[in-house]
């Protein structure tokens, strides 16, 4: 008899599980509570670091799925699990139930919401956009302007919003963001060749294929400036634009200027779906609040259920390519693990 | 600047205010500064407002401007603070109001550290039944004064004589409110409205028909500081404070400033005089300054009381001009007669910053 | 005017707005491997006048970048101009060049 997965999360670590799993000629059943797969990618522009239409990614991840062994279900939500001797049942809000061998979550992350960071004002000042915002700007339109309808002359790109910060509850590294804001700085300096740009850092985590070039061209290329230092507060002044301060850590002074835009660079956080699955399977997680691996090194994708797999960003934040490399990995662990 | 953003920033922070019978606890200088204010503060709850308040004469200072100046330790404190609830409790009080944001601070630190520390907690009873054989129950509510003036807002509103707005524009008055920082800083969950956006002031503010300005400096400390005005070589950082303040709201002309705490109230007021006398700098249009109110001041004017009477004429910063904006009638000749009728000696007039006399 | 014992104490925070930037942007017009600079400290490190006395050009370029040109003259006359903060720039910036532009710039914008 054909073994059978559930793929929980259609985003694109599940998107490329199943497909890997498809071409073992393994049965996939691949589950996603939205209308659409692809997740947050689907809704992003263009990716760090060479600019590549996002697009790309999903289209190719969408064609692979495209094969006898993949079933696919949308706007469908878990409510609940059940595991009886080594056969896991999973019943959805379409009152479907399934029958599985294994189980994958690839839940994903959530956003931080940025307007815990009070001291920011989103949703409060008018000028106060996330990076996802300006995506969807960028997405959207050809130019950027401040809610006014006015070009801003001047505009912070504020990394660090909801990470390494235990007040907002999460003291992990995003991983993603800081090459974002440089992706975007150099975005927005494309459309407006006048604007300053400044880019308020802890530290710039440059770890990834092409990413230090990608900061060096944003100092060289385009004059992205980078201050380090953590923004302590923001006020709106009369005109709508912002007064930011921070410390100029590398000069040891306290720094303040006006803005006419502010982006938060958002982190991602553990999903609410995430946490309600793996509370409802006992899985462990860590003190993150991602799923933790008891062998971070050699099991990446491994839960301590067994038969209950994780890829993507339900263990940690991820790059697309690290996001697909655990997918892929997944996959085959899976394999071994059914056979 | 989007209200509805602010108002889910406020719905987060609701604190439970209790609806009567309240121990009071006065602060140390406010009686000398604004002598008129507590006394504004009990007219308003038991007159107007019908509520049970025992304001106790053998209640002490709460140490806190020794404690922030480091003359005075924790242990001490926080005895001489399990004192007060124990002639709360003796009097049969489970609600306090605590009239001075520093002590609102040293209050809450400790209760927050006993609740954390219950070990601590055992240590103040410990020392207490020692030093005075007395024993005491935490109190059920803790709220500042200006909590309590919050909650009554709207009823406030309903009996006033007079509001917020300039009656010869009909303009709502443009009013900075400054916050003190141990009112909400230390522990936002302890303030109505947080410690970003607090709203306790704000709320009276618009309750009674003006409307506040968010200036970019408004969550900046005044610059009381404790030790940082205390040591005279220490208060030039201390006024510096305040001065940032006055650049930043200037622009915005506002029509007076109201504050919670009596550190506040006084250095924004003494202040504009000292930095007039410094640099010749005035931070309205006619080089009177800005009128700074505590918040009883400012509902005992809303609700009609005589500004005499409240003690307008006890701040550096005079009040007529505001008083003739709000349409409230007063007697110039009565500004500096005491209660027996005697004539006060007339202040001395400052070289740059305009009084009226 | 009183005399009250005290000042009003000079702010410290650097003003951005206020501030005047010809002078960094003299620098990068005529030095643009300026621009690059990460304030790593290299140059600091190995500054044959920085290991004698006070002086920090890595710290003087991030407040030219500021435009905190207040102090500058009398900071970067310590500068022996040896290059061995040249030989050690990780991003290859001509530091010696940057500056002899600074002290242009200072005598430009004096």
């Amino acid at each position: 008899m054909t073994k059978k997965v559930v793929i929980i999360g259609g985003g694109i670590a599940g998107m490329e599980a199943a497909s890997t799993l498809s071409r073992m000629n393994i049965d996939v059943l691949l589950i996603e509570k939205k209308q659409q797969l692809g997740g947050h990618v689907g809704e992003w522009d263009h990716l760090f670091p060479n600019f590549r239409n996002a697009r790309e990614i999903t289209r190719s991840l969408l064609y692979d799925l495209q094969d006898k062994h993949i079933k696919i279900c949308t706007s469908t939500e878990i409510t609940g699990i059940s595991k009886k001797s080594g056969k896991f049942e999973v019943r959805t809000t379409q009152q479907q139930t399934f029958k599985a061998d294994s189980i994958l979550l690839s839940t994903g992350f959530d956003l931080f919401d940025a307007r815990k960071k009070e001291e920011y004002g989103y949703g409060i000042y008018e000028n106060v956009i996330t990076s996802v915002d300006l995506e969807q700007k960028l997405k959207e339109s050809n130019v950027l302007t401040m809610a006014s309808g006015v070009i801003p002359k001047r505009i912070a790109m504020i990394h660090c919003v909801g990470s390494r910060d235990e007040k907002s509850g999460y003291f992990h590294c995003s991983k993603v963001c800081c090459i974002t804001a440089v992706k975007q700085a150099i975005e927005v300096k494309q459309k407006l060749p006048h604007a300053e740009i400044f880019c308020f850092y802890m530290d710039l985590r440059m770890y990834g294929k092409k990413f230090e070039e990608l900061y060096r061209e944003a100092q060289e290329k385009w004059g992205i400036q980078f201050v380090r230092g953590r923004l302590s507060e923001a006020a709106e002044n009369m005109d709508g634009s912002l007064q930011i301060k921070s410390e100029d850590t590398l000069s040891g002074r306290p720094l303040k200027m006006n803005v006419d835009l502010m982006v938060l660079m958002i982190g991602m956080v553990p999903s609410e779906s995430t946490t309600f699955l793996g509370k409802m399977l006992g899985i462990h997680f860590s003190e993150d609040g991602f799923i933790n691996h008891d062998d971070i090194h050699l099991e990446n994708n491994l839960t301590n259920v067994p038969g209950i797999f994780t890829a993507g960003t339900v263990t940690s934040p991820m790059t697309i390519t690290d996001t697909i490399a655990d997918a892929r990995s997944a996959a085959l662990k899976i394999a071994t693990y059914i056979s | 600047m989007k209200t509805e953003g602010k108002k889910r920033v406020w719905e987060d922070y609701q604190k439970e205010i209790a609806e009567d019978h309240y121990y009071f606890q006065r602060s140390c200088i406010r009686q000398n500064f604004f002598p008129g204010s507590e006394t504004a503060f009990l007219k308003i709850l038991t007159g107007e407002l019908g509520r049970d308040i025992m304001d106790d004469p053998h209640h002490t200072t709460c140490t806190g401007i020794g404690y922030h100046a480091d003359i005075v330790p924790f242990d001490t404190t926080m005895t001489v603070v399990a004192r007060h609830f124990a002639l709360m409790t003796e009097n049969g009080y489970e609600n306090m109001i605590i009239s001075c944001v520093t002590s609102f601070g040293i209050y809450t630190e400790i209760l927050e550290t006993w609740k954390h520390f219950p070990e601590v907690l055992a240590r103040a009873r410990r020392y207490l039944k020692k030093a005075t054989g007395r024993e005491f129950n935490i109190p059920k509510n803790v709220t500042h004064a200006s909590d309590i003036i919050y909650k009554f807002k709207d009823q406030i509103a309903a009996k006033a004589k007079y509001r917020l707005i300039n009656q010869q524009t009909g303009e709502p008055l443009k009013v900075v409110e400054h916050i003190g920082c141990h009112y909400s800083k230390m522990f936002p969950s302890w303030g109505v409205g947080g410690a970003e956006f607090p709203y306790v002031l704000q709320g009276m503010v618009e309750s009674w028909g003006g409307e506040v300005i968010d200036y970019p400096e408004r969550r900046h400390c005044c610059g009381f500081g404790f030790r940082q005005y205390i040591v005279r070589a220490n208060r030039g950082y201390s006024v510096a404070n305040s001065k940032k303040k006055f650049e930043s709201m200037k622009p915005y002309k506002p029509d007076f400033v109201v504050c919670n705490c009596p550190g506040c109230t006084m250095f924004m007021d003494k202040w504009q005089y000292t930095i007039s006398e410094m640099e010749g700098k005035t931070y309205d249009e006619y080089g009177f300054g800005i009128p700074v109110l505590t918040y009883e001041e400012m509902a005992g004017l809303v609700l009609g009381y005589d500004p005499w009477e409240l003690g307008l004429q006890m701040h550096q910063v005079q009040s007529e001009p505001l008083l003739d904006k709000m349409g409230i009638p007063y007697d110039p000749a009565e500004k500096y007669k005491t209660a027996s009728g005697k004539t006060f000696r007339l202040p001395a007039e400052p070289t740059s910053l305009k009084v009226c006399v | 005017m009183k005399e009250f014992g005290f000042s009003i104490t000079k702010d410290r925070q650097i003003d951005y707005d206020q501030n005047d930037h010809r002078l960094l942007n003299f620098v990068l017009e005529n030095e643009p491997s300026f621009i690059v600079c990460i304030s790593c400290g290299g140059c600091t490190a190995t500054c044959s006048a920085g290991n004698l006395i006070d002086f920090n050009i890595r710290k003087l370029n991030i407040l030219i970048r500021r435009g905190e040109t207040e102090d500058l003259e009398r900071e970067i006359n310590k500068c022996m101009l040896c290059g061995k903060c040249m030989l050690v720039c990780p991003r290859g910036i001509n530091t010696r060049n940057v500056i002899l532009k600074i002290k242009e710039a200072i005598q430009k914008f004096r």
